[in-house]
């Protein structure tokens, strides 16, 4: 465990290294000449190359990513070529975050809160009915495409539906149920975020379910919960005292995982929503090509993931003794 | 089942079945895993014969005929140009089936090869290919891929041009091109971790061993004895991820980074129906929910299809 910990810790410093250098190299050279982005076609020539010099992109590569690299860990990303022209990124993508961790932390929280009891009644009633409808569900839950359910959901839920039935002589109207996010942000505690929360959390929905099936499944067939019922604890101590907790450690780990990906915006429910979070930012940026708001967002994104990856393994140990003895 | 004669002219006992059968026969008793091959299979098919099947061109164009709701002359509407939808969904399967094929291939291509050395050689080449699949993992799939996409574009139609290939940088073929090497690069990461998992547990196996010894040249050992008995679960991740390429494609397509219109494609045809004209005409939500459920029919169709394979390559999963 020691030896593997210190290989992780060697490790670090230099996939962030190549983390950087691929981003910064993408960014860089695949998109052209950014003064060519910022300028348009038709610009003047002498303007473009004093505009090269002035952003220091006529030096060669090394120059530019270790200056590049050297800003960024100062917190300086350098500055929107495009939209926010001039703009310093790093204020850019601060201001963008909090609406997106609150988004993320309320889809997390909904994932968690439907998906583990969702999988623990599905793996205890395994082959039941039930188990069958939490499976299909879980399947249904990966294979909505976000572009498909946001319009749709909007529709349903954001919408007044009128009911008419003329044999009846009836007229209902209903709705709308949940609002929109369109015009202002009003954070966490609006009602505004619920639609978008309920669809990013689909996702986390399925994997809370599948993996706590899974575990409850494989936490019921241990011994410890065969001695267990043997000397005669009812069912319901069995498994709450002896089986959910080992089969929430797995859970854990996700939610470290999940953790780093708290800083990781969907663009496309964001966009589509209204929220002005960093998945908006970033879905304008790479639409309208300013690549210095995307590089570092795929640089705060990776540099998020590998933390939180790091952190989950320090602390396995804790959750569960049985690796620390390994 | 036939009796089979052997050389001497013995009569056999019934011949056992193969392994191949048993796990096709298992596949078929499992009706979610039957409904996703069908829907793939009709995938495939209107891939193939998207001439034949649409009963109109993709883009021809009526302004008179514009958003119309479905209806015996166009089964699933029309759309804000006035293209039968129908006929843009027949052939988006194409584009579909296109960019999954070639995204596998890749995938398949760079991760089994790759996998399967730092599996049986270990040392520095397990060192490289395994650290840069740690590299790659890093990133935030979706958007690397999108980050990927935007940045190479740019410098695919440029290549192309400057090779004289004007037409075809104009043509949107390229844009193919695009999607299949961003979700390419990505791909074979996962792949080459599970390769090599199952390479190092199959490696120490008597046949293996044995074939060693006897001289056989260290490819043949890995491509006749080792991938055979490795590839379950690859098969398995493989046609799970066959839907998420789907849906990758329509994502980025949605974005206006993958396939551009006129090119047919599920993503352009939900972002151009859900992205610019639902907004201003939000009756329409069949604009919408056709092309996306078509989309997520296939997706379900190859999860379906991943959970029947599985229970059908380790039926010891299943008690």
């Amino acid at each position: 465990m020691g030896a593997f910990l210190v290989r992780r810790l060697i490790w670090l410093p230099i996939l962030l290294f190549f983390i950087s250098l691929i981003t910064f190299a993408l960014g860089l050279y695949g998109p052209g000449d950014p003064v060519q982005v910022m300028m348009g076609l038709h610009a003047n020539p002498e303007t473009i190359e004093r505009l090269r010099h002035e952003y220091g992109f006529d030096q060669p590569f090394y120059v530019q990513y270790l200056r590049y690299i050297g800003n960024a860990l100062q917190g300086n990303f350098g500055y929107s070529l495009v939209k926010y022209r001039d703009q310093p990124v790093g204020k850019l993508i601060a201001d963008a975050l909090p609406a997106t961790i609150q988004l993320n932390l309320l889809a997390i929280g909904l994932g968690v809160l439907i998906g583990v009891p969702l999988g623990l009644l599905a793996g205890l009633n395994r082959d039941s009915w039930l188990d069958l409808l939490v499976r299909a569900f879980v399947i249904a839950g990966i294979s909505f495409p976000i572009i498909f359910l946001n319009p749709v959901l909007t529709f349903i839920f954001s919408r007044r539906h009128d009911l008419i039935l003329p044999a009846a002589n009836l007229a209902v109207s209903v709705g709308p149920i949940l609002p929109m996010v369109q015009g202002r942000w009003e954070g966490l505690l609006s009602a505004k975020i619920i639609l978008p929360a309920l669809i990013e959390s689909t996702g986390v929905i399925a994997i809370m379910t599948r993996q706590m099936r899974a575990g409850i499944i494989e936490v019921m067939n241990e011994d410890f919960i065969r001695t267990a019922r043997a000397k005669g604890l009812r069912e319901r101590l069995v498994i709450f005292r002896h089986a959910l907790r080992n089969a929430l450690i797995p859970i854990a780990t996700i939610l470290g995982l999940m953790l780093g990906g708290l800083v990781a915006g969907s663009f496309l429910v964001e966009n589509w929503f209204g929220v002005p979070g960093v998945g908006a930012l970033t879905f304008d940026a790479l639409s309208s090509r300013d690549y210095y708001v995307v590089m570092a967002m795929v640089l705060l994104i990776a540099v998020a993931y590998v933390v939180s990856n790091l952190i989950v393994d320090l602390t396995y140990g804790y959750l569960d003794p049985r690796i620390r003895k390994q | 089942m036939t009796q089979t004669r052997s050389p001497a002219g013995i009569d056999l006992p019934h011949r056992a079945r193969s392994p191949q059968r048993r796990v096709v026969g298992r596949l078929l008793r499992n009706p979610p895993a039957l409904i996703g091959l069908g829907v793939v299979a009709a995938m495939i098919l209107c891939a193939i014969f998207a001439p034949q099947l649409a009963p109109y061109a993709y883009d021809a164009q009526d302004l008179s005929i514009a958003r119309q709701a479905p209806s015996p002359a166009h089964w699933f509407g029309t759309d804000d140009l006035g293209r039968d939808m129908l006929s843009r969904i027949i052939w988006g399967a194409r584009s579909a089936v296109f960019v999954i094929v070639m995204v596998m291939i890749v995938n398949l291509g760079l991760g089994v090869p790759l996998g399967a050395a730092a599996g049986y050689f270990g040392g520095w080449v397990e060192t490289v290919v395994m650290r840069a699949a740690d590299i790659l993992f890093a990133f935030p799939g979706l958007l690397f891929v999108f980050f990927i996409a935007a940045t190479i574009k740019p410098a695919i139609l440029t290549w192309a041009r400057e090779a004289g290939w004007r037409d075809l940088a104009n043509s949107g073929y390229l844009d193919y091109a695009v999607v299949i090497i961003a979700l390419g690069v990505i791909g074979w990461a996962g792949l080459a971790r599970m390769v090599r998992a199952q390479v190092l547990a199959v490696k120490e196996r008597e046949y293996v061993i044995g074939a060693q010894a006897i001289g056989v040249p260290t490819w043949k050992i890995i491509a006749r004895h080792i991938l055979p008995n490795a590839l379950a679960p690859v098969i398995v991740a493989l046609s799970m991820g066959l839907g998420d390429i789907a849906l990758s494609e329509g994502y980025l397509s949605f974005l206006g980074i993958g396939l551009q219109p006129p090119a047919p494609s599920w993503g352009n045809i939900l972002s151009d129906n859900a992205g610019r004209y639902w907004r201003m005409f939000p009756q329409m939500i069949w604009m919408v929910w056709i092309p996306g459920l078509i989309l997520a029919a296939v997706v379900f169709a190859f999860n379906f299809l991943g959970d029947g394979l599985n229970e059908a390559l380790n039926p010891e999963l299943v008690d």
